[in-house]
């Protein structure tokens, strides 16, 4: 065992690059359960937009245009549970588990001949002075922007709740479906735009693992990803900074016990495998002890009963 | 006469199988308060939803001031100046006062300034409210005031409050009736829907009746007795319960020392609550709406355990039995929610028959069901409490509201109860059908069982109880005898004003 191979500046770099697929996720997930609308499917959105992006990024040579395609594939698969759901009323759990099964094998027919393809890169950011300053530095500022716009899109969220009454009109519609419908909102128009949000996110999440974090494509890459970030969700209780938090945890557990892995702990394997998710969901679930809690409409299908 | 406020023609609005309004016609004038009257369905709801922009018209037309007046949506109709309090409340209780108003406006100014507003407005009309608090934590009372106040700061020249007294206390009510005044004062139109009649005749100038979707008549409220009135709306003659002279027997339910916390965040705990029930008796438990009824009703029927002497029936412990053992030895409970919690929505009538008959009506041997024997009871059901349904194999939900009511009491009823809880038993139902289940419970009185009614209304308290005793903050009163008491002494009993006052201006 050798603990001194564990670099601290490296560890936390990769931190943040580990949480991003998760945070993105998350933070659309958030978006869209806010509206009253439970999406399961993220795993599934996150997956085509992966393979969305991949191929885009390839084809095109440009990482920006991959991740506009996986958002744009996120949306589209997330419009087909929309469909579903908005439309056809369909039951939402049952809809996003399908959105899921369907989103994984669409992704592996797109995927078959990009096994092995490797990516375009981001060119790493390189800020004068502060990207040179002696461990802030590599933390945190020398990662590809995508990163940083996931850290912009928290703040976003977190500003368009709290501040804006489009954030104000979006809970109200989670909260209460049918007195938003009295007084005049368009409850399905409204719903219709958070999904699509989410949609958008996961596609860029799913994106991350493929042209960053890998970088390559293999069938069912994202691995569960989605389902920690619906988790994730629920733990911090529906509030955008305490999802970062949660996604920041997770990834600097899991390269905290790659790292151990690598340096030879006498821990078996598969007790650190699985500690990140044991760790996160016990950290966020005596964070959530306080009172706040889920939209009152999530998970409830809306129709217009007049 | 003036150009009137507004003016219905001809309203006529279909939905597949019933006609909800058809052909109604009437007129609000200025400065008028305008009851609108009329038993559940007799299509008052879709009537001031159309007015609303919720619904459209089949045919029909509505002219504001004389000018054609269709709004597309309830913003149009705000636009135009008409405001809506809603029969059930519409309110997000997640989000702030200020947050709830913000969502009622087209275009709200700033979350401070608009919180300024919302203080003047509510000292002006004598409404305290603090805007930042959440409402999820208010009162019903102080919810409908959230609610006005949202109306009140559009200025509007009509008001639609759909049944706004079902959930205050009497001071509230009297609080409510003086702003209403106010309005009319300045010179404001306000459509009231209720079937309070007393209220509507002390409160209204003129009224329109509705049956069936028709207009079945007009009358001045302050020269017609409640009776007539009523007899219009029902378009029968009313039966009023009789009670019987009766004498008391021994204490059957036996309640000492109640404490239970509540289950839900938002509910109330009960705190040493102490009463006894005699055979025969019938003991009405009045109070505003988030008082504990939810908690006192689940106590008694077995869903939240207590200590086992706390609940004494014929002497015997039976705190800490669960609903069934307690079916079994004869306490039997009627809670207020039909579709959820008295009955299940998506089962026949005689799956829901059997759910709290199986024991005390055996129809269930050695694990299996005995349908025969169940549909047979359901069956009894229907035929003894006069259930429309075209059988016991219809699905609770596919019931009106009275006849799903006279449904789950019928079937504690029928199961011959030592005592029987019954929480609402006639919230939300029509006349007719009220005053059935009423009888019931006397009739089942009469025989010797004893009955805890739980109720909102206290007209209903006041016609069926022998004694009374209110709910406040999960704390019972000391029951007194239902014919010594006044209106006065049961709103006090209930709680007061819950801070509000008259505005004085």
């Amino acid at each position: 065992m050798d603990l001194s191979a564990i670099n601290p500046v490296l560890l936390l770099a990769s931190l943040m690059v580990a949480a991003t697929p998760i945070l993105l996720a998350a933070i659309g997930e958030l978006v869209v359960e806010k509206a009253g609308v439970l999406n399961l499917g993220v795993e599934g959105m996150m997956i085509v937009g992966a393979i969305a992006g991949f191929a885009t990024a390839v084809e095109t040579g440009s990482p920006w245009l991959g991740f506009v395609a996986a958002a744009a594939g996120g949306a589209v698969l997330s419009a087909l549970f929309a469909l579903l759901t908005l439309v056809a009323l369909a039951n939402q759990v049952a809809s996003g588990l399908a959105l899921t099964l369907f989103g994984l094998g669409l992704s592996a027919l797109m995927g078959q001949s990009y096994v092995g393809v490797k990516p375009p890169a981001f060119a790493q950011l390189d800020i004068p002075v502060l990207s040179d300053l002696p461990v802030l530095g590599p933390i945190l500022f020398a990662h590809d922007p995508v990163l940083y716009l996931g850290i912009a899109i928290v703040a976003g969220v977190w500003a368009l709740l709290k501040y804006t009454r489009a954030g104000l009109i979006l809970r109200a519609v989670g909260e209460n479906h049918d007195a938003a419908h009295a007084l005049g909102y368009k409850v399905v128009r409204i719903r219709l735009l958070a999904i699509l949000a989410g949609g958008a996110c996961a596609g860029l999440g799913g994106a991350y693992i493929s042209l960053v974090r890998v970088p390559q494509w293999t069938e069912g890459m994202t691995a569960g990803a989605g389902w920690i970030a619906l988790a994730l969700v629920v733990f911090a209780s529906w509030k955008p900074w305490r999802v970062l938090l949660g996604a920041w945890l997770f990834g600097g557990i899991t390269v905290l016990q790659l790292n151990l892995q690598a340096a030879g702990v006498a821990i078996p394997v598969e007790y650190l495998a699985m500690s990140p998710y044991l760790v996160t969901i016990l950290v966020l679930v005596i964070l959530s002890a306080d009172k706040s809690s889920a939209p009152a409409s999530l998970g409830r299908n809306f129709h217009a009963s007049t | 006469m003036s150009v009137p406020l507004l003016s219905i023609q001809g309203l006529t609005k279909a939905y597949p199988g019933v006609v909800a309004n058809d052909h109604v016609s009437f007129d609000i004038q200025e400065g008028e308060v305008h009851a609108l009257l009329g038993e559940n369905g007799a299509g008052k709801s879709t009537l001031v939803k159309m007015i609303y922009g919720l619904v459209k018209p089949d045919s029909g037309r509505m002219l504001l001031r004389g000018e054609p007046f269709a709004p597309a949506q309830p913003r149009a109709a705000r636009a135009d100046g008409i405001a809506m309090v809603f029969q059930h409340f519409s309110l997000f209780e997640a989000l702030s006062v200020a947050e709830n108003i913000a969502l009622g406006m087209e275009d709200p100014p700033p979350m401070r300034d608009l919180a300024t507003r919302i203080r003047e407005v509510s000292e002006t009309y004598g409404l305290p409210l603090d805007p930042f608090r959440v409402v999820g934590d208010l009162s019903a009372g102080e919810r409908q005031r959230v609610e006005i106040i949202r109306c009140l700061l559009q200025q509007p020249q009509l008001l639609i409050m759909d049944e706004p007294t079902s959930v205050l206390t009497p001071q509230e009510v009297k609080i409510l009736f003086e702003t209403l005044r106010r309005l009319r004062g300045e010179g404001r139109s306000i459509l009231y829907i209720s079937h309070k009649l007393e209220e509507i005749r002390a409160l209204c100038d003129h009224a329109t009746i509705l049956r069936q979707g028709r207009n079945v008549g007009e009358c001045t409220p302050s020269e017609t007795t409640a009776r007539e009135m009523a007899e219009m709306m029902v378009g029968g003659i009313l039966q009023t319960p009789r009670r019987a002279g009766r004498e008391f027997g021994a204490v059957a339910l036996d309640v000492t020392g109640l404490s239970v916390p509540s289950p839900s965040a938002f509910g109330t705990a009960l705190k040493n609550v102490h009463f006894a029930v005699r055979r025969g008796e019938v003991l009405g438990i009045g109070g505003v709406a988030g008082n504990g009824q939810d908690e006192l009703l689940a106590v008694l029927s077995g869903e939240i355990p207590a200590d086992a002497d706390a609940v004494r029936l014929n002497d015997v412990p039976v705190g800490h039995l669960g609903p069934v053992a307690r079916r079994r030895l004869g306490l039997l409970a009627a809670p207020e929610e039909r579709l959820g919690h008295a009955a299940a929505p998506d089962m026949t009538l005689t799956e829901n028959a059997l759910l709290t008959g199986s024991v005390r009506e055996k129809l269930e041997r050695n694990g299996f069901i005995r349908w025969e024997a169940a549909r047979a009871f359901a069956e009894r059901i229907i035929a003894a409490f006069d259930v429309r349904t075209p059988g016991p194999d219809n699905a609770a939900r596919s019931l009106s509201g009275g006849n799903l009511q006279k449904f789950v009491i019928g079937r504690e009823v029928l199961q011959d109860p030592v005592v029987l809880v019954v929480n609402q038993p006639t919230w939300g139902v029509d006349a007719a059908a009220a005053a059935a289940i009423r009888q019931a419970l006397l009739d089942l009185a009469a025989q010797g069982t004893a009955v805890v009614c739980i109720s909102q209304d206290l007209d209903e308290l006041m016609e069926i109880s022998d004694r009374f005793a209110a709910l406040n903050e999960g704390r019972l009163s000391a029951p007194r005898p239902t014919a010594e008491l006044s209106v006065e002494e049961i709103g006090l009993m209930m709680g007061g004003a819950h801070g509000m006052e008259v505005a004085h201006v």
